[in-house]
């Protein structure tokens, strides 16, 4: 019988290793897996490269694992927001790598990389600096350029419900990038606020069907990065 | 001087030219205020990057959800109907062109529709795109809100852009707190002055050949 529970965080996620590509579930603070993240930065590995939107704010969650060293290279379309100090400082000192990738790109690499689809056409970026070196193409009179699917071997991410199975559901626009990164990484390992029996998710209701989910642990109160923030916390 | 239109009289101004029914995606700034100003007896759904149609205005601090966001970070609501979405359906949204109209807000805009919002180019900024490379692509209408001019006097409508672009030949219509600008085959041509100002005015303060109202 299936079941994908895990009854540890730590466990969950103990085999990241040295130079892991890892993806983090998130835009801004919603939807950010903080325990698994916190849970990954108690583990200490290092050299990772790491797949958000964002760079994370303050001083826990992804900022906190950036701030720890343990991310070698950023691969997102917004590294800085109003909280967000950790990365800008690396960043400037040389010390960590950027690979910026507008929002849209960024999901479809993602979704193309689950879908097993290598490279795609899209028209964002075509005239400007972030197409420079890129493959492009005409289509309809159009031009394009070629974007490469993204893979990780790791996902960490948060969702709302989620049955032994694997099949999730989240809450509101804490979903966003999140069911993407399911289906793109090698070893998807989700922190679920809401654990439920087989079957009590309708099935007509499942976001992230449970082939694309190896490993849930259950927190059941969560942490929300505006909260530690607001209350002045640090990682660790 | 000029007395212009104030930030709330130009998101005013924006809202008129958008059809009933419209989905409409807002950048942050004064754009963000057109949903003040939405004019009688019409509807827009408003769309949101990070997964929602159906946006609806800030809630109060007690009523705040975490999980409910824009994508500016805000706190925002849902109105009736709203949906919510993974990225990658709300970039197809985007790029497929089924959202009508976006309200930018920019640093250059150019008279051959070039816009530039998104880096300054200086060698020291952390560079940030976000969405604003997918939507001046996808969207279908592109307008601008901005001031006619830079804090300290620069043209911000102009020939070429010097700032690195964001989409070449995209934007359509420019609002400023000067007048309402169209970008045609003929370069910038003004659609209708702000209230005690002169086309001579605009003129001298828009970095590129301008046409007077027709």
């Amino acid at each position: 019988m299936i079941n994908k529970m895990y009854s540890s965080i730590p466990d969950a996620v103990a085999d990241i290793p040295d130079g892991a590509t890892v993806m983090v579930g998130g835009f801004g603070a919603s939807g950010s897996p903080i325990e698994l993240i916190h849970a990954l930065i108690d583990q200490g590995a290092r050299n990772l490269t790491v797949i958000n939107n964002n760079t994370g704010n303050g001083d826990v969650g992804l900022a906190a694992l950036i701030g720890n060293g343990q991310v070698s290279k950023m691969i997102c379309s917004f590294p800085r927001s109003s909280q967000s100090r950790v990365f800008p400082r690396l960043y400037k000192e040389g010390r960590i790598e950027l690979e910026l990738v507008p929002q849209g790109t960024l999901a479809e690499r993602i979704r193309a990389a689950g879908a097993g689809i290598p490279a795609f056409y899209t028209p964002t970026t075509v005239g400007t600096v972030l197409a420079e070196g890129k493959e492009s193409r005409e289509f309809e009179g159009r031009t394009y350029v070629m974007e490469p699917w993204l893979k990780a071997d790791f996902a960490l991410i948060k969702c709302e419900v989620a049955d032994p199975l694997g099949n999730l559901t989240y809450n509101k626009t804490a979903r966003n990038f999140s069911p993407l990164m399911c289906m793109a990484a090698t070893t998807t390992i989700v922190q679920t606020k809401k654990r439920v029996a087989a079957g009590e998710i309708d099935p007509e209701h499942v976001i992230t069907p449970g082939i694309f989910v190896n490993r849930i642990v259950e927190v059941p109160d969560p942490v929300h990065e505006d909260t530690l923030i607001a209350e002045g916390r640090s990682y660790p | 001087m000029s007395t212009g239109w104030s930030r709330e009289e130009m998101a005013a101004r924006a809202a008129l030219d958008i059809p009933d029914g419209s989905y409409v995606n807002l950048g942050i700034g004064i754009p963000e205020l057109v949903t003040r100003f939405v004019p009688e007896g019409r509807e827009f759904i408003y769309h949101t990057e990070n997964g929602m149609l159906g946006m609806g205005p800030p809630p109060a601090d007690a009523d705040r959800d975490l999980d409910l966001m824009n994508a500016g970070k805000k706190y925002v609501t849902a109105v009736p109907g709203a949906a919510y979405f993974h990225h990658a359906d709300s970039f197809s949204m985007i790029r497929g062109g089924h959202i009508d109209v976006c309200v930018l807000g920019t640093m250059q805009v150019a008279s051959n529709g070039d816009i530039a919002n998104w880096s300054t180019g200086a060698p020291d900024a952390i560079p940030a795109v976000g969405g604003a490379m997918d939507l001046v692509q996808g969207v279908k209408h592109i307008y601008v809100i901005t001031q006619h001019t830079t804090r300290t006097g620069e043209p911000k409508l102009v020939e070429r852009c010097s700032y690195p672009l964001t989409g070449p030949g995209v934007v359509s219509r420019i609002f400023t707190d000067l007048a309402v600008v169209d970008v045609t085959d003929n370069g910038f041509q003004v659609v209708e002055l702000a209230p005690g100002v002169t086309f001579a005015e605009v003129e001298s303060k828009t970095g590129a050949p301008i046409l007077p109202p027709a």
